[in-house]
Parts: structure tokens; C-alpha cells; sequence
């Protein structure tokens, strides 16, 4: 390439306006990309009241398989399944449901993942109580009546995992000290994230609601093991031998764990049953124990 | 074409209005017989087909699958399940027969806006605009590839006008209106065919497809053709007509072979001298570069 007096770089002109010309395109692309990429990761953050249909693991592989055709919106029979439009808070055209509006029936056939073709819905979920779409969780304490005592339990009998997924845990009303809570607790085991607990809430706003599982769920730290599993799955203690807690007790006298607390030699419970009158005491007695155990102290 | 007269109208004086909008109803009309398709189930209640253009079932048994939209499940490192791949499949066979564009002017609905931009365009007489390179959609077409590939998930189709103005039509738009109304500017105001002509990497990909499609339209009667310019104004891609219309000289077929061309027929459409016709690409074989050669000699002897 011959240099001259207009062509000071001595590029031929046409290859130089080739090369400014790709650079222009290849930038101003590059600046696309660039921008779709960051939409791409924050389009993954899917709102806690979004519930993906089943078999939808990972979000980020969900969205790398959906084609957003919407075959599972159209099998599905009760109008469930909805496709993100432009502005909504999930990725565009990507199917979701919000349980408080219609929630998962939870069909046996599942035909939502049937009619996907790309496998972005599970093709090996075919027990529809191992779809895991959400975790249900009490979230308001303060609003559920079930904690105020009064009887409700709608959570807990619609729940199409009935008995498993919510069970009832009954706890001592303070309040009127009388009664008690029958308290909504749910397990994650057997809760498919359906959202029937959520659609049924008899509250303004419901107190339990689904949420996807990687916001519902907490996770024990990888290291931890909870000793009495380990013990059980071994069938031994792991670390010392698992000697019987010693009391320093006095001869004859044994502890029960189960209630009864100290017995004597022959079988009899030291504290005597508040039913049988107590037989006054001498002010010394020959057994140390009576002395522990007399009523209003020492 | 006479100065600031608009395509086709010698073709409208000669033949009348319909024979010279030909190919342009037929397209409208099986551009709107898909879609009318798509919305009959949602609609009517009619269920023939199922989904949208991402991905359909027709009657229960037929799948049709986007091949663009699954090259992005591929990049993004899924590998679909076989419903998927047969649909793509079959849509990959028919438009290497029908002519990969063939997407662009007989199925796409952002088509029909941005003929209408370019309609408008050029009753209001608007001019140049910004200078894009028409390569530009082949860069897109890779960098959407390669950001589905880096991010690991699908990216270009949460803002892909085409298929979002598809599933709105079918499932409800959102705020899909805007972007509509986007393309239909960038056209109007900001360069000619800016859209469909320049930046769409889902036409880049079909233009790609299209190279070795069959179905061609060619410059049959080039000798014909009186440099009325009509062809060129009225071509959505017009720089794939001239090697074919004025190649003669230089001993190059009729049939124009640019992947780009969209087979729309157009061209066909406003030629009041019947230069242009659907033929195949079988037809460009050397006997019609000889008849070029031919014509040659004719001229200058």
C-alpha cells in the first residue's frame, strides 16, 4: 500500500472504511449484547407470589429450555397456567400461576408437562405429588386465627396431600389457659406447592402462601449432622459409647424418665399421688429423701 | 416509474388494481389464515392449532417447532425433547423448499407493520435516515446466540418482536403494543426497512436457511424489463434483484439466488412487462448464462 499525502496511514481507503465500518457494527451489537445479557439475569428473579407449573426445577434451566409457546397454558384444564406478558414481573412469555388467584389442581395425568415439547417441564414427573412448584409457609402468625385459638383448619383440609403436607399441631392456649391451638405447620416433605392452602386462606389476605422453594426454604449448614439420626441410621453411638446418664443416687433408689421420676427399691414412687393424704412427718426423718421431697421446702 | 409517481402504477393502468396487489393480498391473506389459525382456539373454541409461532400442535399430531427458537435452547445448553426437534425439523424441510424468508412475508406479522411504515414512508416522501449496515442482523443473530450461550439461559426471546407480538396476539400483549409501535417508527423515521432489511437476527437466520431454498423468484423476460425502476422501490431487500435483472452482461442466471430475497412477489406484482416469475433454483442452469451470453452478442452486434 502506497503511502501519499491524503493517505497519511497509507490504508487503502475502501479497506478503511470496511474496517471503520465492521468496528461500527461489531461495537454497537457488542452494546446490545451487552444489555440483553444483564436483562437475562435479572429477568431470572421471579416474584415470590410466582408459581411455575410442575417439574420446573432451577429457574435459569427453566428458561433455558421454555420456548414460551405456551402448549402447557393450553392443556391445562383449569385455566391455571398463564403466560408473562410484557411488563410483568416474570420473564416474558414464560408460564406461571398465582396460587391466591387459581391454583394448582394438581391434575393425576399432569397434561401441563405432557404437552411441553422442549422438556422445560419435567417429562419424568409422573407422580404429581413429587411436583415440588412451591413450599407453602404460615407467614403471618399474628393474622392466622388459627394462633389467635379459634378453630379454622381450612388450610389444613384442603390441602390435596391432606394429613402430610399441613398437619395440625396442637398447643396450649395461654390466652384463656383452657384451650388449645390446633397451629397449621407444614412439611416440606410432602408439600407439592399447589397453592390450594393459599387460595383458600378465609383471611383478606392470606396468611399462608406459596412461595417458590428457593425463597421458602431455609438450609442446615452442609457440615451439620443432627446427632440422634447419625445414632439411629448407625444403630449405636458414633463418637463414645453411649453410657446411661449416672445419678448420684442413694442405694435402692432409681430414676424413670418417663414421668414417674425417683422410685424406691420396691416400686414405689417416692412422691407420693396427690390423691393419697400425705402422713405427717417428724421433723427428722431416718430417709434423707423425705426430707427432699416434703412440701414448702427445707 | 415516473418521478415521485408510486410502484406499480403503470402495472394498476394496464391490469388493474388487483392483478397488480396479487402476491401482496395472498400474503396478507395467509399471513392473517395463520394467525386466524392460532386465534381460533382461544376465540372461537375452535382448537385446530395449539400454541404460537414459538412452537404448535396442530389437530393433536403435528408439531411445529421455531428452528431459531430451539438453536437458543441448544445454545443456552438444553437439549430438547424429541416433540421439539421433529417440529423444528419439519419447519427446517419446508423452508429449504419454500425459501427461508418465505418466514418473513408470508407468515410474520411484524411483516404487515413494517410494509406499512415502508407504505407510509414513501406516500410522505421521508428519505435516508440512519445508516446501519444490512449485516448488522448476522452480528445479531450471533451475539443472541452467544449471550444465551454465556448466561446459560434463553435471552433474545424476552425482547424478540417477533415472537412477542405472535404470543400476544394469541395469550394477551402486556405492553407488547409498544413494541409494535417501536418497529413501525423505527421503519417510518428511522432508516427504510431498518427493521426487517437490517437488524432482525430471526430474517438473518431465515435469509441463512433461504440460500439453498428451492422455490426462487427469477428474472425470466429480463430482456424485457425497460428500467422502470418499479422492482427496486417496491423490494423490501432490492439490493438481490439487480445481479439476476441486469446480470445478462456478465453471464449470471436469471433466478435470483440471495437468501435474502423473501419471496414475497412483489416484484412480480409491479412489472407491467412481466419481467419477473416463481420458478426454482433448478431452472438457473448455464443454458440461460448462455442465452445471457447470447443476448450479449445480440447487443453489440
Amino acid at each position: 500500500m502506497a503511502k501519499d499525502a491524503h493517505n497519511p496511514s497509507g490504508i487503502d481507503p475502501s479497506r478503511r472504511r470496511f474496517l471503520t465500518g465492521t468496528l461500527r457494527t461489531a461495537v454497537g451489537v457488542g452494546l446490545v449484547a451487552l444489555t440483553l445479557g444483564v436483562y437475562q439475569r435479572q429477568a431470572r428473579a421471579l416474584p415470590a407470589t410466582a408459581i411455575r407449573p410442575p417439574g420446573v426445577g432451577d429457574e435459569k434451566e427453566f428458561q433455558a429450555a421454555c420456548i414460551r409457546c405456551g402448549l402447557c397454558v393450553r392443556d391445562c384444564p383449569y385455566d391455571t397456567l398463564r403466560l408473562a406478558q410484557l411488563g410483568d414481573a416474570v420473564a416474558l412469555g414464560t408460564p406461571y400461576f398465582e396460587a391466591r388467584d387459581v391454583p394448582c389442581e394438581m391434575c393425576d395425568h399432569i397434561p401441563c408437562v405432557k404437552a411441553c415439547p422442549t422438556g422445560a417441564l419435567d417429562p419424568a414427573l409422573a407422580d404429581i405429588n413429587k411436583a415440588r412448584m412451591g413450599l407453602a409457609v404460615v407467614v403471618d402468625q399474628e393474622a392466622c386465627i388459627a394462633f389467635q385459638g379459634l378453630r379454622c383448619e381450612v388450610c389444613f383440609n384442603v390441602c390435596p396431600v391432606r394429613g402430610s403436607a399441613i398437619t395440625l399441631a396442637y398447643q396450649h392456649n395461654d390466652r384463656s389457659g383452657k384451650h388449645a391451638l390446633f397451629i397449621p405447620v407444614v412439611h416440606s416433605k410432602d408439600c407439592t406447592g399447589c397453592g390450594k392452602c393459599e387460595k383458600a386462606c378465609i383471611l383478606e389476605e392470606a396468611a399462608i402462601k406459596v412461595f417458590p422453594i428457593a425463597l421458602a426454604k431455609g438450609m442446615l449448614g452442609r457440615h451439620y449432622r443432627l446427632g440422634w439420626e447419625q445414632k439411629a441410621e448407625a444403630g449405636k453411638a458414633l463418637v463414645t459409647p453411649d453410657l446411661p446418664h449416672e445419678y448420684n443416687l442413694p442405694e435402692g433408689v432409681r430414676y424413670e424418665h418417663a414421668g414417674k421420676g425417683l422410685i424406691m427399691g420396691d416400686g414405689r414412687p417416692v412422691r407420693p399421688r396427690p390423691s393419697a393424704p400425705e402422713p405427717p412427718l417428724p421433723p427428722f426423718s431416718s430417709n434423707p429423701l423425705d426430707t427432699l421431697n416434703r412440701k414448702g421446702g427445707l | 416509474m415516473e418521478p415521485g409517481g408510486r410502484p406499480g402504477a403503470e402495472v394498476i393502468k394496464l391490469k388493474g388494481w388487483f392483478a397488480a396487489h396479487r402476491y401482496l393480498i395472498l400474503r396478507r391473506i395467509s399471513q392473517l389464515a395463520i394467525l386466524g389459525l392460532f386465534l381460533a382456539g382461544p376465540l372461537l373454541g375452535v382448537w385446530i392449532v395449539k400454541g404460537n409461532i414459538a412452537s404448535s400442535l396442530t389437530l393433536g399430531v403435528l408439531p411445529l417447532t421455531d428452528p431459531l427458537v430451539l438453536l437458543q435452547v441448544f445454545a443456552s445448553g438444553h437439549v430438547p425433547e424429541q416433540a421439539a426437534l421433529i417440529g423444528a425439523a419439519i419447519v427446517l424441510v419446508f423452508y429449504l423448499l419454500v425459501g427461508g424468508r418465505v418466514y418473513c412475508s408470508w407468515v410474520c406479522p411484524v411483516n404487515i407493520v413494517t410494509d406499512a411504515a415502508e407504505w407510509l414512508r414513501r406516500r410522505l416522501g421521508i428519505k435516508g435516515g440512519a445508516n446501519f449496515s444490512s449485516k448488522t442482523r448476522y452480528w445479531l443473530l450471533g451475539a443472541i446466540l452467544i449471550v444465551s450461550a454465556v448466561a446459560g439461559s434463553i435471552a433474545w426471546e424476552l425482547v424478540n418482536p417477533v415472537s412477542m407480538v405472535y404470543r400476544g396476539l394469541v395469550f394477551g400483549m402486556g405492553l407488547a403494543w409498544g413494541i409494535v409501535a417501536a418497529v413501525f417508527l423505527l421503519d417510518l423515521f428511522v432508516g427504510r426497512r431498518a427493521w426487517c432489511g437490517h437488524l432482525c437476527p430471526v430474517g438473518a437466520f431465515y435469509g441463512l436457511l433461504g440460500e439453498g431454498a428451492v422455490l426462487r423468484v427469477a428474472a425470466v423476460k429480463r430482456e424485457q424489463c425497460d428500467d422502470c425502476m418499479d422492482c427496486f422501490a417496491i423490494c423490501p431487500e432490492h439490493q438481490v434483484i439487480k445481479p439476476a435483472l441486469k446480470g445478462a452482461d456478465k453471464g449470471i442466471g436469471t433466478v435470483i439466488t440471495s437468501g435474502h430475497c423473501t419471496n414475497c412477489g412483489r416484484c412480480i406484482d409491479v412489472c407491467a412487462r412481466d419481467v419477473f416469475a416463481f420458478t426454482t433454483r433448478f431452472s438457473n442452469k448455464s443454458s440461460q448464462v448462455v442465452s445471457g451470453i447470447n443476448q450479449k452478442s445480440e447487443v453489440s452486434s
